[in-house]
């Protein structure tokens, strides 16, 4: 099995170059393409790629195409997640491609241990036992009889940029170094609702989630968690769950550590104490250079990443530009963010383009007017439990190079003089 | 304490996920305004489906789902905890798994438990630098079963529910347990010529168990 961390440095390793254009910058040429074809300025944008779709030259002179039973995306669009691995894999989402606060459900990271299981929804069912005063299976219709719930929150793989806080490069991607993340509008019930349906004896102290995939993936999870935010979830989106998502069920532990979000959920069983699952003790545990290792550290603080600009762009124009990207916290409400564009010598408040949801994550603005001039950018996120994302260099300092999870440490982007945007990690 | 309509629209989407952990009863909605729409918590601990519009009421069950017998849930049940209380019958020797591990493992983690970067971890080996747990300044440092695992239950766990990666679940308990045994010996955790079962495999102490500390970071501007 993987350790998840190496996923995504191998991952990119692996993976081809993302081709994407550079909003900022080649913005007039690609646009203006685009307009003349009629058609909707992808974006991803303009291409470097020698196989361009082909349009009419003035799509309003000929019929387009027809209707379709379902949608694709622009031939121009050409965001894409980097598989990596078979059976024991991830891929990462195009951070820098989106737009908005909603990853699209087919460009939601995957991070799965023993591949992706193909379920039918008939046949699975969701068992709750162990501490409990009647102990019942449900089918998947039947937990979609109990009342809904639709609430917005992201999803973070602990181990999310662990290759930019252990060695930053200048040609790492948004992609590459945040990845692992993405949000949803998820839809399902609480488990409250399905723990009062069971009757929940007072001795249960802790709950383990099961999955129904090949290896049976186990963690334990305080039973707290099940009475303040825990979901059951069938749908992501408006549409059934992705099956790399857990279709047709899974558990969703907002703010949490997303291996804890246990895909493809079939058991709950209540008991008095943690079972000490490989998946929190040989992995998802933090060492720290006391020598020790926190162990049960289930929370995701408050992290930011700037998507836009980002590598590989080329901020052609001087002007104004849109500075723009996503702050999340997996411990509630994100209430501040600031930009910096000198390295962090001064702070801006941001844009927030939307609500902020807790346990999700938010869009970000700050307009910038670049002078042709050498700038490091950077963001940093603040939330409600009054956390403020660190630098790299605070971090490691309290938790060293070879700490295993949760880097929500401060990145940005150095611009130089011709434009170029490289990662800067060394905060 | 009436409430604009349009702020409780957004309480429904699921505004107060930060809100401190309920009170693990079916009494949760005491803070509940009463000008919101009905089955609008204020806060998402204070959720109660039961009270929703058209719902059965505070507190009250829907009837769904059936009872899942124990015959059935003993099909799915085979969590063996830190205690070792569910360990099943069944016994075998290190010896006994080494030939196991060469037909079963070695292929992904190679002969001597060195594993295969970066997918299959290795499982084997107690290097010098790890006596002094220093994982967290050594990131080449790698967590093997001797070196790092706190519980020598859960080796037991996960290759029962999860192993070999071709034939998951495809082992017998005897199996289970020389495999146990091959690993933890090889670790240098147990002597090569003890039989594991389910009694001696409870008395198993891994070196490094008191390592592990509850989480102290805090929500705070101090970094931890």
């Amino acid at each position: 099995m993987t350790e998840p961390s190496q996923t995504p440095d191998a991952a990119d390793a692996a993976s081809a170059p993302l081709s994407r254009r550079d909003l900022l910058a080649g913005a007039a040429g690609a646009l203006g393409g685009a307009v003349l074809a009629g058609l909707p300025l992808s974006l991803d944008g303009q291409q470097a790629s020698p196989a361009r779709p082909t349009v009419p030259a003035d799509a309003t002179k000929l019929q387009g195409a027809p209707t379709a039973a379902v949608g694709t995306r622009s031939e121009f669009v050409t965001a894409a997640r980097t598989p990596f691995g078979e059976t024991v894999g991830s891929s990462l989402t195009p951070l820098q491609d989106l737009t908005g606060n909603i990853t699209p459900a087919d460009l939601h990271f995957e991070r799965h241990h023993a591949g992706i299981p193909a379920l039918d929804p008939d046949r699975h069912t969701l068992t709750i036992h162990g501490l409990v005063d009647r102990p019942l299976t449900f089918t998947v219709d039947e937990i979609k009889r109990f009342p809904q719930v639709v609430r917005t929150h992201f999803v973070e793989c602990s181990g999310n940029g662990r290759a930019a806080y252990r060695a930053p490069k200048p040609d790492m991607t948004a992609q590459k170094v945040a990845g692992l993340l993405s949000t949803s509008e998820w839809t399902g019930v609480t488990l409250a609702t399905l723990f009062r349906e069971a009757g929940v004896k007072a001795e249960a102290k802790w709950f383990l989630a099961e999955g129904g995939d090949a290896c049976l993936l186990t963690r334990s999870v305080p039973i707290e968690k099940a009475w303040d935010d825990a979901l059951i979830v069938w749908a992501q989106n408006g549409e059934p769950l992705r099956p790399a998502q857990g279709y047709p069920l899974r558990l969703l532990l907002p703010g949490w550590e997303g291996n804890i979000s246990v895909k493809w959920v079939r058991r709950l069983e209540l008991g008095a104490a943690p079972w000490m699952t490989r998946w929190e003790t040989s992995k998802y545990t933090d060492p720290l250079p006391n020598g020790t290792a926190r162990i049960f550290t289930f929370a995701l603080d408050a992290k930011s990443i700037i998507t836009a600009p980002s590598h590989p762009d080329r901020i052609a124009g001087r002007g104004w530009h849109p500075i723009q990207g996503l702050a999340w916290s997996g411990r509630g409400r994100i209430t501040r963010i600031e930009v910096s564009t000198d390295g962090g010598t001064n702070w801006h408040d941001a844009e927030m383009l939307g609500p902020s949801h807790p346990k999700s994550t938010v869009r970000f603005q700050y307009m910038w007017e670049w002078k042709g001039g050498e700038a490091v950018l950077l963001s940093r996120a603040t939330d409600d439990a009054g956390f403020v994302q660190p630098t790299r260099a605070a971090l490691v300092a309290e938790r060293g190079l070879g700490t295993d999870y949760h880097f929500n440490q401060i990145v940005g982007w150095k611009v130089q003089r011709d434009g170029q945007v490289l990662f800067h990690g060394e905060t | 304490m009436r409430r604009p309509l349009m702020i409780a629209a957004v309480l429904v989407v699921g505004l107060g996920a930060c809100a401190p952990a309920g009170d693990g009863g079916s009494a949760a909605s005491t803070t509940r305004s009463e000008g919101a729409t009905a089955g609008a918590a204020d806060r998402v601990a204070d959720y109660d489906a039961g009270a929703v519009p058209g719902g059965p009421g505070k507190g009250a069950r829907f009837g769904l789902g059936r009872a899942a017998s124990v015959a059935q849930v003993s099909l799915m049940d085979h969590d063996i905890g830190p205690e070792g209380a569910e360990l099943p019958a069944g016994r075998g020797t290190g010896r006994e798994g080494a030939a196991l591990y060469a037909v079963q493992c070695a292929a992904c983690h190679g002969p001597k438990g060195e594993g295969i970067a970066p997918l299959f971890p290795q499982l084997i080996g107690r290097e010098p630098a790890a006596e002094d747990f220093r994982f967290a300044t050594d990131p080449k440092l790698p967590h093997t079963i001797g070196n790092y695992w706190p519980y020598a239950t859960t080796v037991f766990d996960y290759i029962k529910r999860a192993m070999p990666l071709t034939a998951p679940g495809s082992l017998t308990d005897a199996q289970v347990y020389a495999l146990t045994a091959f690993l933890l010996s090889e670790n240098g955790v147990i002597a090569d010529s003890m039989i594991l079962d389910a009694a001696s495999l409870r008395q198993v102490r891994m070196p490094y168990r008191d390592r592990f500390v509850p989480d102290d970071r805090k929500g705070t501007l101090i970094v931890k």
